[in-house]
């Protein structure tokens, strides 16, 4: 069976989908994904779906369940280098991919993660630096 | 004994062509400027020749005949040179007319001692010119339609610039009402040039936008999606007054789109989120 490459890279997973997308890979995607976060306890999910080219309304919500999947296990989910045409579809179909966030590309992506869980991390510490006092 | 009109005016050929170039040179409102006298005579002569060629004893009278179809397609292409060329319908006119008049004289000359026939003749050449008159000038309309939809789809093309403003931030304003096909082509635009430059915040100028009402609302509130989606920010700037009031008596929530009231706040507002900063220089000797 097909699965799409899932790649653990320091606390962030990174998921390159270099194919179109049909059903059942993306089902198997979601479900991957999901035990991946799970078992490596991952903080950010950076998809790249700049060589998708058609997308479906299935699609868009699979996207939109990873992110809120993702976000209820403590991780941010990144959609990165979505093409024009994909954005206008999934614009004109109603899916506006609420819960997760978009970067231009993967480098913007993986700032955005940086900065999204840096600062969270920041906050954790000065707690921690607080609570003894 | 029965006359053959067509053959009649085959042999008086030339004869009616004079007519007709004296017919058409003598009216004023002759256009010297977009044709020349023998380039005229030259599209006279051609479609003459042909009508004549075609024109026969059987035909003369059913105007609706397939043979004339050689001539009617002439006749278009002329009236739909004439309508991109400029020329006014009136002058489109005449010439057509101006044939008619030239072949009802020459009728009237060679036939002026057989009035019943004359009549006759008369009445199935009146009957050819008017279909062809017909034809020119739904041609000629159509020319202008064509002449028209093309310069709406060059203002839609030029009318949606996309500016690069600063490295990262595009403006686009927008001129005009904003409708179904010219959002597609706005948001098409704009997400291109997002790719293409690597921008993270797009500004959207509305200053130009003569009315919001719910519909345009919808689309702007799209187009802002669709670039959340591509992952750059989108600011709505330019919001007049009026604009701010029909908004918000029509019930729509903007509320999670940034708007600001001019390009300048929403160029200092995209300076912020990329953290840039506009200094004035202390020393003028420095420039």
């Amino acid at each position: 069976m097909d699965r799409i490459p899932i790649l653990r890279m320091g606390k962030f997973l990174l998921v390159t989908i270099q194919i179109d997308l049909y059903d059942r890979l993306a089902t198997n995607l979601e479900t991957d994904l999901v035990q991946m976060v799970s078992k490596t306890g991952a903080r950010g999910v950076l998809i790249d779906i700049s060589a998708l080219s058609i997308v479906d309304s299935f699609m868009g919500r699979i996207l939109g369940n990873i992110g809120s999947m993702s976000k209820i296990m403590d991780a941010e989910t990144v959609v990165v280098g979505m093409q024009p045409a994909v954005a206008i579809t999934l614009i004109e179909l109603g899916l506006e991919l609420k819960g997760v966030h978009t970067a231009l590309n993967v480098e913007k992506g993986m700032e955005l993660l940086t900065t999204k869980i840096g600062s969270y991390e920041d906050e954790e510490l000065e707690e921690d630096e607080i609570s003894p006092e | 004994m029965k006359i053959d009109i067509a053959r009649l005016l085959q042999k008086k050929r030339s004869q009616i062509l004079e007519n007709w170039m004296t017919n058409q040179l003598a009216d004023a409102g002759l256009r010297e400027d977009l044709m020349s006298n023998d380039d005229l005579r030259e599209q006279s002569d051609e479609l003459l020749t042909n009508f004549l060629n075609i024109i026969s004893d059987k035909n003369i009278g059913d105007s609706q005949s397939s043979d004339f179809e050689p001539v009617y397609e002439i006749l278009s292409g002329i009236s739909m040179s004439r309508a991109r060329q400029g020329y006014s319908p009136r002058e489109t006119g005449v010439y057509v007319f101006s044939l008619k008049d030239a072949l009802l004289r020459t009728l009237q000359t060679e036939l002026k001692d057989d009035p019943g026939a004359m009549i006759e003749a008369v009445l199935k050449i009146n009957r050819l010119m008017d279909s062809m008159g017909i034809i020119t000038f739904e041609t000629f309309i159509k020319g202008r339609e064509e002449v028209i939809l093309r310069q709406t789809d060059e203002i839609t093309e030029i009318s949606t610039p996309v500016i690069r403003v600063w490295d990262g931030i595009l403006a686009l304003p927008i001129i005009g009402t904003l409708d179904s096909a010219r959002t597609q082509v706005v948001m098409e635009s704009l997400l291109q040039e997002i790719v293409e430059s690597g921008s993270t915040i797009a500004i959207l100028d509305i200053s130009g936008v003569p009315a919001v009402d719910s519909l345009v609302a919808q689309h702007l509130i799209k187009t802002v999606a669709a670039t959340r989606l591509m992952g750059a920010e989108c600011i709505i700037s330019g919001i007049r007054p009026e604009i701010a009031q029909t908004v918000v008596h029509l019930g729509i929530d903007l509320s999670n789109i940034v708007t600001k009231a001019s390009l300048a706040s929403a160029l200092r507002y995209a300076y912020s989120l990329l953290r840039l900063e506009v200094k004035k220089v202390q020393n003028k000797h420095l420039l």
